[in-house]
């Protein structure tokens, strides 16, 4: 008996252990993970003065909206070729518009999909996947080239339309659909008269609401994060038409910059909406991703 | 007995609204994705610089870009490429390594039965949050951060702490390289764990419950059990890592001086914009570029789809297949033999 009681003991004892031990890691592996974005938050509240002669310091300071106006200033005056009102605006019109014909046409391209039984089905499908694998900067010479020739470049176009066509976003759509969707709904609705495509307006997008939502959110961070595609499209650097990855660019890129907490703050300024989504919406996002294996 | 009005309708095929409903991707897909491609191979075959664009010049550009055999700035193209090649290959191996093993690890922490961790969906929301920060965003707050003056933060730091002299972080070739693989773990490796857990919940528990019983201790459990079902999983996560690997541009593209690009840490994504993007316009080496690359992730993509390939189901059609010769074979003696 006592020989018994010794080994279980021993045995929750390095349980015990164990256990502490991966905690310990577990929360030096969080510190790793957001010291970077704090020091740049705790960085964007203090003057550049403070920046230079404190070097680090882990407490934030006031000059967060001074930051701010300096910006503003700064841009004015043409030191700087950042404006974050004017990047949020872009940036919010490329990614919502994207988003919504990725969302919209993907959903559109699984009901078919799943709905109708036609000869080229399968092969479609096939076809969908495998455009998945083709990496973007493959093709994006030629389609640079060619935007060129149609006179696209400079403008939004190139950067909104092509995300109709999105294969991640039908395969998972589609999944989704094979497991959740009755066909009998549609054959319902085809008795009742109404007709195929408005089935799937008013009955099939509704039924599919989970998978849209967990769907535009990553559409929205992986839009709003792009920084290649508008770097080759936006061949005119112009300021009114950046997006906020390459406002952030350009202020890295400014020689006649000084002031290191502008630098902080228009860092920071750019990656504030996906944190604040994130903040909101970890849970689904984190339960998208282990549902899908979806990319970034 | 049906009448002709329920034979009309039971004949109603719905199929052409299929073809109508996946039309629109399939004409963005090929105006927007087919025909740049196929213009990205087309462009491959003419020539570079602003004058020479419009020339044919057939396979010499990969002839150039592969041998480099030939005058001074072919030679050095090609040592470009392969410096770009070789770059590509260290920075994901220097980056995928670390997070396998790093994501592997938490993952099979956070589904043991046995280790009892408190807040599991914090540390997984903490953990997966670098992955959504922009890259660009990443890319900057690092130059900011380990800036060679003393008043980076990491240099700043690491002096306070005794350090001498700052420690050149963008410059120089080994540590510049080191701030971009551990960026890219740090933006990834939550993305890998999860998948990892998610395909780790995927192996019956029943399995581990029966180990258990037998009185398996975690490493054994882990080798046995754990590993060799997980194997299909990792191969996916290198897979991708891979194709993602060889598409790396954010990190490597803006983490240098001013606006010269970083020599140690040019990828192919890289090279293929800076030869696109930069005067002079050097497109017949940017798409040739291009299309090495689709090569290297077509190889990498049939090498998953080949391993992904459901062998039972595969070896179930034969099995049919074979039945259905028997039977027929059976039939025809039956009949026609004595």
């Amino acid at each position: 008996m006592t020989k018994n009681g010794n080994i279980n003991d021993s045995y929750a004892a390095k349980v015990r252990m164990k256990s502490i031990g991966v905690m310990i890691f577990l929360i030096a592996l969080t510190i790793i993970c957001l010291l970077p974005i704090y020091i740049l938050f705790v960085n964007s509240t203090r003057s550049s003065q403070n920046i230079i002669n404190e070097g680090i310091s882990f407490l934030p300071n006031g000059h967060f909206f001074k930051n701010i106006k300096e910006t503003i200033r700064l841009d004015e005056i043409g030191t700087i070729n950042y404006s974050a009102a004017v990047g949020y605006r872009n940036s919010a019109i490329i990614t919502i518009g994207a988003s919504f014909l990725t969302v919209f046409f993907s959903a559109m391209t699984a009901y078919g999909l799943v709905v109708y039984d036609f000869k080229a089905k399968t092969p479609a499908y096939t076809a969908i996947l495998l455009v998945m694998m083709v990496p973007v900067q493959v093709t994006s010479v030629g389609f640079v080239q060619f935007m060129n020739q149609i006179g696209l470049t400079d403008t939004y176009w190139p950067l909104i339309l092509p995300a109709a066509a999105a294969p991640p976003i039908v395969f998972y759509m589609r999944q989704y659909m094979k497991s959740s969707f009755p066909l009998d709904i549609v054959e319902a609705a085809r008795i009742d008269g109404t007709g195929e495509f408005r089935t799937f307006l008013t009955i099939g997008l509704p039924m599919m609401k989970p998978a849209l939502g967990v769907q535009a959110i990553f559409s929205f961070i992986s839009n709003w994060n792009n920084f290649y595609t508008p770097s080759m499209i936006l061949i005119s650097r112009e300021e009114k038409q950046l997006t906020m990855p390459m406002m952030v660019s350009s202020i890295l890129s400014n020689d006649k910059l000084s002031d290191l907490g502008v630098r902080y703050i228009a860092i920071f300024l750019s990656i504030l909406p996906v944190i604040i989504i994130y903040c909101i919406l970890s849970r689904t996002i984190v339960d998208g991703v282990a549902e899908g294996g979806v990319k970034e | 007995m049906r009448s002709s009005a329920q034979n009309k309708i039971r004949s109603i095929s719905y199929a052409k609204y299929g073809y109508m409903f996946i039309l629109p991707f399939f004409i963005i897909y090929f105006i927007f994705q087919l025909f740049p491609l196929l213009n990205t191979f087309k462009l491959s075959l003419y020539g570079n610089g602003d004058a020479a664009t419009n020339t044919f010049v057939g396979l010499q550009n990969f002839k150039d870009l592969i041998i480099g055999e030939g005058n001074l700035s072919v030679v050095a193209q090609h040592k470009n490429v392969i410096r770009v090649f070789q770059n590509t290959l260290i920075l994901w191996f220097g980056n995928f390594i670390p997070q396998l093993a790093l994501s592997l690890l938490l993952a099979v922490w956070f589904t043991d039965i046995n280790l009892k961790i408190k807040g599991k969906t914090f540390f997984k929301i903490v953990m997966y949050l670098p992955n959504i920060v922009t890259a660009a965003s990443v890319a900057a707050l690092f130059l900011m951060l380990f800036s060679k003056t003393k008043y980076g933060p990491i240099n700043s730091l690491l002096m306070g702490m005794g350090m001498e002299k700052p420690i050149d972080f963008v410059r120089n070739e080994w540590n510049s390289r080191f701030v971009i693989m551990f960026a890219q773990t740090w933006m990834w490796f939550g993305n890998t764990m999860i998948m990892l857990m998610a395909a780790i919940m995927g192996i019956s528990p029943s399995l581990f419950e029966a180990a258990d019983i037998d009185g398996a201790n975690s490493r054994q459990v882990f080798t046995k059990i754990t590993v060799p079902l997980l194997r299909p999983m990792v191969i996916y996560v290198m897979i991708t890592s891979m194709i993602g690997g060889l598409q790396m541009w954010d990190l490597p593209y803006l983490f240098r001086e001013g606006t010269t690009t970083n020599r140690f840490t040019e990828t192919i994504a890289v090279y293929i914009y800076n030869h696109f993007h930069n005067v002079p316009h050097n497109y017949g080496y940017s798409a040739a570029a291009s299309v090495l690359l689709f090569i290297v992730t077509a190889a990498l993509g049939s090498v998953c789809f080949i391993m992904n390939i459901d062998k039972d189901a595969v070896a179930k059609k034969k099995q049919i297949k074979e039945a259905k010769k028997q039977m027929k074979m059976q039939r025809k003696s039956s009949f026609g033999g004595f």
